[in-house]
Order: C-alpha cells, then structure tokens, then sequence
C-alpha cells in the first residue's frame, strides 16, 4: 500500500497516561508516537495490560477525568490534549468513532437499532426525520445487515453478536468518521463471523478512504487486515513498521517471542515456544526496557536503560538494546522453516 | 450405525453412541396462552464417536455448535435425552452411587475461567485436599504430600499452596485448575476451552505442560477450542461439529492441510494467517449458524454451502469414509479442493 503519498491525519507524539496519584502515578501508555494516514489501516498489539487500548482510549479523550494524558495528539493539525470536554465533544463521534469489543454492552437495549444510528444522525448532522430514516437503513445495508429495512425497529437482543457489532459499526460511520478506532471488534466472535467484520472493516477503510486503527492481541488478524502494525508492550511501543516487516520479519524480542509462540509450522505435539513470565503489572516497571524481565537475550544495562525506537530500513523502528543477540537467538529456527 | 474407524487392534476407551441432547425453551406466559408449541433447542444431534486411549481428539466449530454440551455430557455434567456413553466397555449414562462417582473421578473436566471455577476463599491447599479427601484419594498426612506433588507436577512456585486464587496469575490459575483435575489420578481429562482466556504468550505455556503431563501420565484428551492452530498443534484427530453433529472427522494433519467437507474448508479458511500475502477481500464463509431450535431439513449445512444442490436440501448425508477421515457430505469427492 502507497501509504506515503495519503495525507497523515492522525499525528501521536509522545503520548503519556497515567492513573492514580502524581506522587506515584501508574503509566499505563509512556512515550507513544506513531501516525496513521487516511485510508491506512493501523494495528495496535500486545498482551493485556500492554496499554493498547488506553491508548485508544486517550486518542479520544474518555480516559478523563481519572487519567491524566500529556503530549501531543494532533487530529489534522490540532492538538486534541488541551481541548475541553465540549470541544472534544465536537470531533467525538462526528470525525473520529470507536466500537468496542462487546457490542451489547456499548448498545441501549431499551431503544431500537434505527432510534440509536438515529441518535448519532440527530447529532452530527441536520437530516430530517424522514432522511434520517433513510440514511440509517442505507448505512444497515452498507454493514451487510441482510433486510434492513425490516430491522431497524429490532432491538439489540434480536441481533446475533456479529450482526450486533455490525450495528455498532453502522452507528459509529453514520457521521462520515474519518477516523475509526476499534477496540479488539472481533474478539468476542467466531472465527467465521470475525472474518466477515474484518473484511467489512477493509472495504470500509478502503472505499471510504477512513483511518482505522484497530487494537488487538491477534498477530493473525493484524496480518490479514493492518496495513502497518505497532507492537506493544508494558505501555511502551517495541516495534512499528509495515506489516510485512513486522510480522514477515519480526526484530524486536517481543514481537519475535510472541510470533513463535503460535504453532505453525511445527512438529505436532511439540513443545511450543513459550516466553517465560507473565505480562508485568503497571506499579512494577523498570525504568529501562519494560520487557527485559522476560528476555531471553537481555543484558546488564537493559532494565536500567531504555531503549530508543531506531529505524531499521525505511519503514521501521525498533527499540532494543540488542537486535543482532534476538536475530541470532530467534534465527536458526526461521531459517529451518 | 456407522463409527470412526479405530486403529486395529485397540478397543476405545470411551464411546458415545447416537447420543444427542435436546433442551427445553421456557414458554412464557404468552407462549402458553398462544397455545404456541414448545421450542426445544436440538444441541447435541445423535454424534457416534470412538475416543482412543491416550489419544488427543480435538473438537472445533462455531459457538453455539454445541461442542461445549458435547464436553459436559462426557464429563457427566448432562444427562443426554437419548443415545449412551460407553466407558471402558461399561455404559455410564444410567450410573448411580459409588460406581457414578468412579466415572466422575476417572473423566475430569477443566474449564476455560480457571477464576469462576476455582473458590475465592480457599487456598489453592484447600481446593486440592478437598478433591482428594471427597474421593479418599489419599488418608491423613499422605494428603499434604499429594499436594506439594501436584502443586510440583503443574510447575507452580514453592508456596504457591497456602495463596489464595487471585494471588495468582491467569495462566497460573489454569495451572490448578489441571492440579485439581489431576488429584483424582483421572484417565481422561476434558479441556474446554483451557486456554482460551490467556495472553498467547502464556497460552504456550500451559499447552506445552499439557501435552507433557499427558504422554507422562498416559492421559486421554478431549481437547475443545476454537483456536484452530492450537487444536492442530494438540490433537491427533479432530472431530469438526456444526449444529450438533459431526461433519468431518479424521487425523489432524490429514484434516487441517486437506478438509473434505465445505463447512471444514470454510472455518480453516476464516482462520486469520499470518501470512500478509495470503489476504482475501472477501469472507470465507458467508452467513452464520442457524438456530439450533430449528436446524434446516437435509444437510444442516445447505443454508451457507456454496455447492448446495437440490440432494442436500431434502436428504441429510450420513458420515462416511473420505480420504483420510470420514465427512458428512453428498459431493465430498466432487467438490475436491475447490
């Protein structure tokens, strides 16, 4: 994808939130900077507690007034950090959505499919009642939901999960978003029905020119859906780079770790690699390399030294102390594939 | 009635014949003055299954497929409507007492939120001598003993046995609740969905101890996910259900790098790759599943079948011989590798 030529529209710079008090805050998203232009598609990854969806969640800005966010978030050229509530409230919904994993507790279950994409239409635009009518039975059909004019007076209930995050799409595209944020969408699916949204998702982004990032702890999704991917781990970015470098040709540990972590291409019934440890809490980070704990290639300085993202080619970065140590640990079984 | 070709020689040690499930819907008040027939949910659909001693056999399809009701009947946790569950030569459906409780102490289930299965004011101590001391696995001191070993088998930290269940980690939680399985020396263990609810990090972990303490202690395995690369790297065979009923079944490699049946191609095919090339723009299988309270007449598959024709609307094809494995499927030679 020629993502160089499309105008970048999201613009992240040294995001930080924290939680708790300042004396001992908890930073859950620390030193974060990405972009994503239109029509990309942008993958966020990493373990729960990896700060993926807090970063989602600062972007735009429902992580107040408990959170609190420093640096940049610029949207088009403006700075969303300083904004007011009623300010933000402006961009929320109208050009930047979100939909989250579980579609039934983000929809009312009191109201009707059609009076909650009415709603957002009532809100973000100036239709009349009968135009919004219409509008919402197009945007049904546009998320595949099969008969849609019979539908829009169903209740959420009446849905299966997967039509019901379709709705939750609907509603969330009703204002013409340039942005789409997507908190793990799919998780809650079947692989079948995850399939359908994802590829929905990809028309979507494509035909609309939309944003999208998309958070998720599925490499394989990121795979067959992100145009770039961010890795992510204990709130900080380990690896950001095209898909087909980060996930063709992972650097950082992490990223090398969790990929052999998946069976394939493996002898059945083999033992699996797995990285030692668990995901670390928030109060319990070191000031260096937040994966160095579970590395197995790090060395003395890494949890005291933090490592910056650096570019390796043209179209990543990578934040390790020790890149050829991992390539030499993880090499030998890639090159036995 | 047809049953999985077993390797000669061996007898299986657990058997289901044409079993099947069916629940009934409460009927409202409106319901009944309606006079509307009741609903009945069909969750299990007459499945014959021989399961091999020591053998892994995976289990996969949608949820809602009734792959977890096929486990809890195994496990005991219901009482089929009709069909039978042989167990080591002995039919366990009817089982009372002392002999019911052997069953339940031989076939162990573990279940995917180690969190809500496991008691928050117990320690992990507790839990385990309570399942020892229950069935009279071991008396006095020998108790405590059992414990460190199991405690020691799973892998988990010396004093892991006087903490509480959210002292703990997720995939150290799935590690007691495989210790506490493991207390009443089972011969058959049940995963569902063990290890579903872990970070993929740590899922390789509790996988790999899996496999290890089976081929150590010569476990058999029923091994539910949807997790298909899991299921393939586990198993030795895979049994694929939709609505109830098997529709592929045969040795995992055989299955997963060849499927006959075209519910079996679909789901494989609507596993995410990790292959960046390997993208499609449209989805690999279209619709979803039916209502199991009105499966469709024929093969329950012709709703969402791209190959259907007028055979499978009208006649459900039985399960038979295909390449490696047997398929339900009127044209499973035909539609080959389409």
């Amino acid at each position: 994808m020629a993502t160089q030529e499309k105008p970048v529209v999201l613009d992240v710079r040294h995001l930080r939130t924290e939680f708790g008090t300042r004396e001992r805050p908890l930073v859950a998203v620390d030193d974060v900077s990405f972009q994503v232009a239109a029509g990309e598609i942008l993958g966020l990854v990493g373990e729960s507690g990896s700060g993926k969806s807090i970063t989602l969640r600062s972007i735009l800005g429902i992580i107040r007034p408990r959170g609190r966010v420093a640096g940049e978030i610029l949207w088009n050229g403006q700075d969303l950090v300083p904004l007011s509530e009623a300010q933000l409230r402006r961009i929320r919904g109208r050009e930047i959505a979100m939909i989250f994993q579980e579609p039934m507790s983000s929809l009312n279950p009191l109201l009707t499919v059609g009076l909650q994409i009415s709603e957002n239409l009532v809100a973000h635009t100036d239709l009349d009642a009968r135009q919004r009518r219409a509008r919402a039975i197009e945007l049904l059909d546009l998320v595949g939901i099969p008969a849609a004019r019979n539908r829009l007076d169903d209740f959420p209930h009446e849905f299966s999960g997967g039509m019901r995050q379709r709705v939750m799409i609907a509603i969330a595209l009703a204002s013409n978003p340039k942005l789409l944020l997507a908190d793990e969408p799919t998780t809650a699916l079947d692989v079948t029905i995850q399939d359908q949204i994802l590829r929905l998702i990809q028309s979507l982004s494509r035909d609309l020119g939309m944003a999208v990032i998309l958070v998720t702890h599925d490499m394989g999704v990121v795979a067959e859906t992100c145009d770039r991917v961010a890795v992510m781990y204990g709130g900080r970015l380990c690896e950001i780079g095209s898909t087909a470098d980060v996930i063709g040709d992972a650097r950082h540990p992490y990223s090398l770790g969790l990929l052999r972590s998946i069976p394939r291409d493996v002898a059945p019934r083999t033992p699996l690699y797995s990285i030692p440890g668990a995901p670390p809490a928030l109060n319990a980070l070191p000031p260096g390399c937040a994966f160095s704990a579970r590395c197995p290639v790090a060395g003395r300085e890494c949890p005291d030294l933090r490592p910056k993202l650096e570019a390796i080619g043209t179209s990543r970065l990578v934040a390790c102390h020790h890149l050829e140590d991992a390539q030499a640990h993880f090499g030998p079984r890639e090159a036995a594939q | 009635m047809t049953t999985i070709p077993t390797s000669a020689g061996t007898t299986p040690l657990l058997s289901l014949r044409a079993l099947s499930i069916q629940f009934e819907k409460r009927r409202s008040l409106s319901d009944t003055l309606a006079r509307r027939p009741q609903q009945v949910v069909s969750a299990v659909n007459g499945i014959d299954l021989d399961v091999m001693p020591g053998e892994t056999l995976g289990i996969v399809g949608e949820s809602g497929c009734g792959k977890s009701t096929l486990a809890r009947l195994i496990a005991g946790l219901h009482r089929p409507t009709s069909g039978d569950i042989v167990f080591e030569g002995e039919s366990v459906v009817g089982l009372k007492g002392a002999r019911r409780r052997a069953y339940n102490r031989r076939v162990q289930m573990m279940f995917q939120d180690p969190y809500t299965s496991l008691n928050p004011r117990m320690t992990v101590r507790d839990t385990l001598r309570e399942a020892i001391s229950v069935h009279r696995m071991r008396e006095g001191a020998a108790i405590d003993q059992r414990v460190d070993e199991l405690l020691d088998l799973v892998r988990l930290p010396e004093g892991a046995a006087e903490k509480y269940p959210h002292e703990f980690s997720g995939g150290q939680r799935q590690r007691i609740g495989i210790a506490r399985a493991l207390s009443l020396e089972p011969i058959c263990l049940v995963a569902d969905e063990l290890v579903s609810a872990l970070d993929v990090s740590v899922q390789a972990q509790v996988v790999n101890l899996l496999i290890e303490l089976q081929d150590e202690l010569g476990l058999t395995v029923l091994f539910v996910a949807h997790d298909l690369r899991l299921v393939r790297h586990v198993s030795h065979r895979v049994a694929v259900i939709y609505l109830g009923a098997i529709v592929e079944i045969g040795p995992s490699e055989a299955l997963f790098s060849r499927p006959m049946h075209p519910y079996s191609k679909g789901l494989l095919a609507a596993a995410p790759s990790l292959d960046p090339d390997a993208r499609r723009r449209a989805p690999a299988l279209s619709g979803e599943l039916p209502s199991p309270l009105a499966i469709p007449p024929g093969c329950p598959f012709h709703v969402r079948c791209p190959h259907a024709t007028e055979l499978c609307r009208r006649e459900k094809p039985a399960l038979r011989p295909v390449g490696a494995g047997m398929t339900a499927c009127h044209f499973a030679e035909t539609i080959g590798d389409a």
